[in-house]
């Protein structure tokens, strides 16, 4: 069905991406990873921004075309642009989002990301072999102890690190800081 | 060719070639987190040649997308440095390859990210942060493997040694590279020269490596398109699809 043009409002947009899940981690939306930046909307057409999360990442693409699926289903003129920067970053998942993730298994990114902003800090320190790998403990979303290592600075797709637990003994994918 | 859309396709180029380099492993890493950490690797830089190449084929306004660029180019119409092509090896040359190359495209593209031109300054910006990850992860393993057991120590030091030449072509600037830095948008050799060898000899001290001789003599000819013999091969295999069967799509 599509809506008459004077009940196209933004935060109904905003319903309908909230509506449209992450093709990688289904639990949860597009607005909760942050990647949706704007949605301008100007009579019978909306605009909406988003932001990739990694430059190589292959849900890139399945996103817009989940998003823009979903926003036909109302309005038949959707418009999409990748925006770049600022760059995405962690910090921009909600809260719900990381309740959402702590819920499916996968631990939500433990600390505030120094971001690139670090640069006027100097190149060096953000590289420094301990950089990230720092004290902040990852709890494990299984039993939530915070007794957990990292076997694997990557894991099954580039915004994942693979940790296990010692309390547990379960292994679980880390949301890595970014 | 416009200086600008040169430094791009070198910039496209690198990214490119270590991303097809690193996809060879896929499937036959020496443990399951190093297969997964080297085509994750290899990922991001696919991503980020999709951007460089795709700004260039703008630039260039010839109609060319990443596509054209990455797959109907001769290998001396590519622009890599020559330690990119070099092939994996055993682990311990994947590994300081990896490293060698990390740890210059981490303070070239911090400074791109503070480039005169806004594009490459955004593309930078978002590539970064991967490239910080990955020096973070080769960095590490060097150190690793450097000061573990006599054999990986033998087997690094040996591979440290071996890649040297090929490092040395990055910080050669020629009149592309100079305009370039002149123009604001790249930085200056000896500034990144000096961050470079500053940051592998901080490694290479705590990984009890000897570090090579930054006198050295040094191969160079990728970035202007003379390549050693193994970019064909790579080439062929990456672009063989194409070749036979122009247009295909999935």
């Amino acid at each position: 069905m599509t809506v008459m043009p004077a009940e196209l409002d933004q935060a109904a947009v905003w319903a309908w991406l909230a509506d449209v899940a992450d093709p990688e981690i289904p639990v949860i939306s597009v607005v909760d990873l942050g990647i949706v930046r704007a949605v301008e909307v100007a009579h019978d057409s909306v605009t909406v921004t988003l932001t990739p999360t990694y430059s190589g990442c292959p849900a890139t693409h399945v996103i817009e075309a989940a998003v823009r699926e979903a926003l036909q289903a109302h309005v038949e003129d959707v418009r999409i642009v990748t925006r770049l920067s600022p760059a995405w970053t962690t910090d921009w998942l909600s809260d719900e989002g990381r309740r959402k993730l702590q819920g499916y298994g996968i631990a939500p990114p433990a600390q505030q990301v120094i971001d690139i902003s670090a640069l006027r800090g100097g190149l060096a320190a953000a590289v420094s072999r301990r950089a990230g790998i720092g004290p902040t403990a990852v709890p494990c979303p299984h039993c939530g102890s915070t007794h957990t290592e990292l076997t694997s600075q990557f894991g099954s797709t580039p915004c994942k690190a693979l940790y296990r637990c010692r309390a547990c003994r379960e292994p679980f994918d880390y949301f890595k800081c970014h | 060719m416009d200086a600008k859309v040169q430094y791009l396709l070198r910039l496209g180029d690198n990214a490119l070639v270590l991303s097809q380099r690193l996809s060879e492993l896929c499937g036959k890493g020496p443990a399951l987190e190093e297969d997964m950490a080297l085509t994750n690797v290899a990922l991001d830089l696919l991503g980020q040649a999709r951007l460089w190449l795709t700004h260039a084929g703008e630039l260039e306004g010839r109609g060319r997308d990443e596509d054209a660029l990455a797959y109907l180019r001769d290998a001396h119409d590519f622009h890599n440095v020559l330690l990119v092509e070099q092939p994996n090896g055993n682990y311990a040359h994947t590994l300081v390859r990896q490293f060698y190359f990390d740890a210059w495209h981490y303070f070239q593209v911090g400074a791109l990210a503070q480039s005169a031109d806004v594009r490459i300054a955004e593309i930078a910006a978002k590539s970064l942060k991967e490239i910080t990850y990955h020096l973070r992860r080769s960095g590490d393993l060097v150190v690793r493997l450097g000061d573990g057991t006599a054999l990986s120590h033998e087997y690094t030091q040996t591979a440290a040694d071996e890649l040297w030449m090929y490092t040395g072509e990055a910080f050669q600037y020629d009149a592309i590279d100079e305009q370039m830095a002149a123009a604001g948008i790249a930085p200056p050799a000896a500034t990144l020269r000096a961050q470079w060898l500053a940051h592998v000899g901080d490694i290479f001290a705590e990984a009890t490596l000897a570090m090579p001789s930054p006198d050295a003599w040094m191969q160079k000819g990728g970035k202007t398109g003379r390549h050693s013999e193994h970019l064909g091969y790579l080439l062929a295999e990456m672009q063989f699809l194409q070749r036979a069967y122009p247009g295909a799509a999935w």
